[in-house]
């Protein structure tokens, strides 16, 4: 079966380019919903006993039920998850699952903005009419800040179609085609190790952008200020400051995974944090293990992006810790010599070849419920892409019941505890595996 | 024999089966995507029996090297291993291997060929393709036989012929699980209708529970492709099913099933997925195409399927070809596009309606009426009257 039969080329039957065709079978929304996707609602529940730590509940125009916080925000390429087709979307925990995250740079190639506007925006193209999208020009696994070839009038990333200046204007365009629920400030990111006079120069320039982007934006647009600043405590500050003077619904919080150490973050932390108003919330980029994640929660970050489970998930790794409260002291973590690192097992390992046992015994994911690592095993190692659709169906679900513990935690009054405790727990096990070696 | 065949309507020599195997029932006529390594192309197998999929094939070969027979049987067959509760058919492994490996040697003992794996020589035999297959576990094994391209002529398609059918004895004697697995021989003889008659009636003598058309789909020209199908439908038992080996394109599955044919196996509409192109009524879409940038249209919009409901041409487009979710999405367009076609033969059919949707069928694709003359002849013999969408009659010299 090597010479196709039948190459009709559809256009050239003219069959596929009738216009009378165009209105009858378009997918395009005919009538303009409210614009309840402009609105959203935050408000902070609980703190955890003297610290930080909060959590909020996030009320979004196009979602059913609020949405609780701290929260992660399911990583995607153009709208949709990486492997996971929108049909096994709802199999994913209900409403922890409903907040996604979108780069408009994955549209540079098309649909052009006009066609997005006019099949209705992203919930209308990508059929999600429950989720909310929040979009942020850095997606941290495709499109990356390149700051060497940013300058006054945009700025530069490298994106799947090459490297691309974008202009305010030209970046707000597309946020009015796309008419997501959130959107952050384009923003002039930069390294931990440029120059203070770079680094000045970036917080000078995100603030102006802000200020661009606000005239520009489109009615009803929910935007987050992007606070930058790189390495420098005093930037921080003084970007945070600028920011939370202007008319935002939250804070976008980038600059960071970029370089630097995971020491210094604290003190950077607490100075943006230190800045803004309690009332709004806090998105992070950049910040995706579950030590860095708990970092940022115990300064008081509301939402999180997770490239972090993408790239466990290509790397054939399944998340495994234990997801217990801190009273069941369970050391629970398994323990092989293979692929392990104590919260997540490569299931390319072949320990398990003929492991007829689910990734994780309790999960209720759809991979655990219908599958066996030997099988995983197996499509990781024939090249068969759905092993990336398990794994990440797994790892997504995983890591928003670690979002969930994290949340019971502050609630209980007892995050900094479940913080030491995930933390001595992983040390314990660094060092058994050390002594065993 | 472990199935049950039951014709359920006829026209003329199409006709309507219940096909009843261990692990499902199925309806006929019916088309079986190639699940090469125990998985369709990033579709979950929930979403494998949402398109409608009766039987998957697994290759034997590919699963032999990895994970290799002897574990799939250790964890309880593929069935289990790949968790999907509907029917399985496994070929023999020797088309794979000569057909991907340079040095395949056939010899009267079996298939030599050299091992992926360290290069030594390897032996295939009718016997351990057997056992192999045994492991593995699927509703339907098929016979070893000896494959020849069609192209080819002189005495080597007789020698084949003839080895196929001295292995098939060898194949039945050591099949051992007759009461779960269904073993089907192979029709061999190339373009020959001698040899191919002799085949027959050396299978049919057998007794065995389906037959395939082998040998087929090679590169050898239409008008004789669906000579052969007809002749081989003609001459099998009425009651058994008859299994055309690597068909195929839509309409090659029409005109075999007006020809009495009733299964089906082909990559196609998974690889071609992954070039960015989709099956539609037409013939096919090419969702590269730049035209398709911001068409807002669906892929089919007579299609049901979960993308046509859902996604226009322009996201699908900006999808395929980059993003592993543009091949899920078009995989499974064109995989519910197909199992749409073998439901539509299958209930034509049954409600006395198939010259209508024959008709209906090629109007799609060939608006013109420019109608392929081999399809037009096989259409003759298989008494499909199919004039009413055919183009008055002009000779191609009129246009000289
Ligand atoms: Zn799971
Ligand atoms: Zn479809």
């Amino acid at each position: 079966m090597n010479i196709p039969l039948m190459e009709i080329v559809a256009l050239e039957t003219g069959f596929y380019l009738g216009h009378s065709y165009h209105n009858k079978n378009s997918l395009c929304r005919e009538q303009q919903p409210p614009g309840k996707r402009g609105s959203m609602k935050f408000a902070v529940k609980a703190w955890s006993n003297g610290g930080k730590a909060r959590t909020g509940v996030l009320y979004l125009g196009t979602c059913p039920s609020p949405l609780e916080t701290p929260a992660l925000l399911l990583s995607t390429r153009k709208g949709l998850p990486h492997f996971i087709s929108p049909d096994l979307l709802p199999s994913l925990p209900h409403p922890d699952s409903f907040l996604l995250q979108v780069s408009p740079l994955h549209f540079l190639e098309g649909p052009s903005v006009t066609t997005i506007s006019n099949i209705g925006g992203l919930h209308q193209m990508l059929r999600l009419h429950d989720y909310a999208f929040a979009a942020v020009a850095r997606d941290s696994i495709q499109c990356l800040p390149e700051s060497d070839s940013t300058n006054k009038l945009g700025a530069s990333f490298e994106t799947p179609c090459g490297r691309r200046l974008i202009k305010p204007a030209e970046y707000l365009q597309m946020i009015s085609s796309m008419r997501p629920n959130i959107w952050a400030a384009l923003a002039d990111e930069v390294p931990a190790w440029v120059s203070d006079k770079r680094n000045k120069t970036s917080v000078d320039r995100t603030i102006k952008w802000l200020d661009e982007c606000i005239e520009l934006s489109p009615q009803g647009g929910v935007v987050f200020g992007a606070v930058v600043g790189g390495s420098k405590v005093d930037e921080r500050k003084r970007c945070a400051q600028e920011i939370a003077k202007r008319n935002v619904s939250g804070f976008w919080i980038g600059g960071f995974g970029l370089g630097e150490s995971m020491l210094e973050r604290p003190a950077l932390l607490e100075a943006v944090m230190d800045s803004l108003p309690e009332e709004k919330p806090r998105l992070i980029c950049g910040l995706g293990l579950p030590e860095e994640v708990l970092q940022g929660v115990a300064t008081g970050v509301d939402l999180f992006d997770s490239s972090y489970i993408y790239n466990l998930t290509l790397g054939g790794f399944a998340l495994t810790f234990p997801l217990d409260r801190i009273e069941t002291n369970a050391s629970g973590f398994q323990s092989t010599d293979m692929g392990v690192d104590q919260t997540k097992i490569n299931l390319k390992a072949t320990v398990y070849r003929k492991d007829t046992s689910p990734i994780v015994a309790s999960c209720t994911c759809y991979t655990c419920l219908n599958h066996t690592k030997a099988y995983i095993n197996h499509l990781l190692n024939v090249h068969e892409m759905l092993a990336q659709t398990l794994l990440e169906i797994h790892n997504t679900h995983h890591y928003l019941g670690f979002f969930r513990s994290i949340r019971e935690a502050i609630k209980d009054g007892k995050f900094e505890q479940f913080r030491q405790m995930f933390i001595q727990r992983r040390r314990d096990n660094i060092a058994a595996v050390a002594v065993c070696a | 024999m472990a199935l049950r065949f039951e014709v359920l309507g006829r026209f003329n020599r199409a006709r309507a089966a219940q096909l009843t195997l261990p692990h499902f029932v199925c309806q006929t006529p019916l088309f079986m995507p190639v699940g090469t390594q125990g998985t369709i192309k990033g579709l979950t197998t929930n979403q494998l029996e949402e398109i409608g999929c009766q039987i998957i094939l697994g290759n034997t070969y590919h699963l032999a090297l990895r994970p290799t027979s002897e574990l799939i049987d250790e964890l309880g067959g593929l069935h289990k291993f790949m968790n999907w509760p509907r029917a399985l058919l496994t070929d023999s492994g020797g088309f794979q291997m000569v057909s991907l490996l340079h040095l395949a040697d056939i010899t009267e003992k079996g298939v030599t060929f050299q091992s992926p794996v360290d290069g030594k020589p390897m032996l295939l035999t009718p016997e351990e393709s057997i056992q192999i297959q045994n492991r593995i576990g699927a509703d339907i094994i098929m016979a070893l036989d000896d494959v020849v391209k069609t192209t080819i002529t002189g005495p080597r398609i007789e020698e084949a012929m003839y080895r196929t059918l001295r292995w098939i004895d060898r194949c039945i004697a050591a099949h051992k699980r007759p009461n779960e697995q269904n073993l089907f021989g192979i029709v061999q003889g190339g373009l020959d209708p001698v040899l191919r008659d002799i085949c027959v009636r050396g299978l049919v003598d057998r007794n065995l529970p389906g037959y395939a058309i082998g040998g087929l789909a090679g590169g050898e020209d239409k008008d004789s492709f669906w000579r052969v199908v007809a002749q081989c439908t003609a001459a099998l038992p009425e009651d058994k099913p008859r299994y055309v080996m690597g068909v195929g394109y839509p309409l090659d599955i029409v005109v075999c099933s007006a020809l009495g044919a009733d299964m089906y196996d082909c990559v196609y509409p998974t690889r071609t997925a992954r070039f960015g192109t989709a099956l539609v009524p037409e013939g096919v879409l090419k969702l590269k195409h730049n035209a398709m940038v911001d068409d807002t249209r669906p892929i089919d919009p007579a299609c049901g399927c979960m993308v046509c409901k859902n996604y226009t041409r322009a996201y699908i487009h900006c999808l395929v070809t980059k993003d592993a979710m543009g091949s899920q999405l078009l995989s499974y367009h064109n995989l519910y596009y197909m199992m749409k076609l073998s439901r539509d033969l299958h209930s034509s059919i049954i409600e006395g309606r198939f010259p209508e949707f024959v008709c209906d069928f090629l109007q799609k694709m060939f608006p013109k009426g420019d109608i392929p003359e081999w399809v037009c002849n096989a259409m003759e013999v298989a008494g499909i009257d199919i004039s009413s969408c055919c183009a008055p009659f002009t000779s191609p010299q009129d246009y000289n």
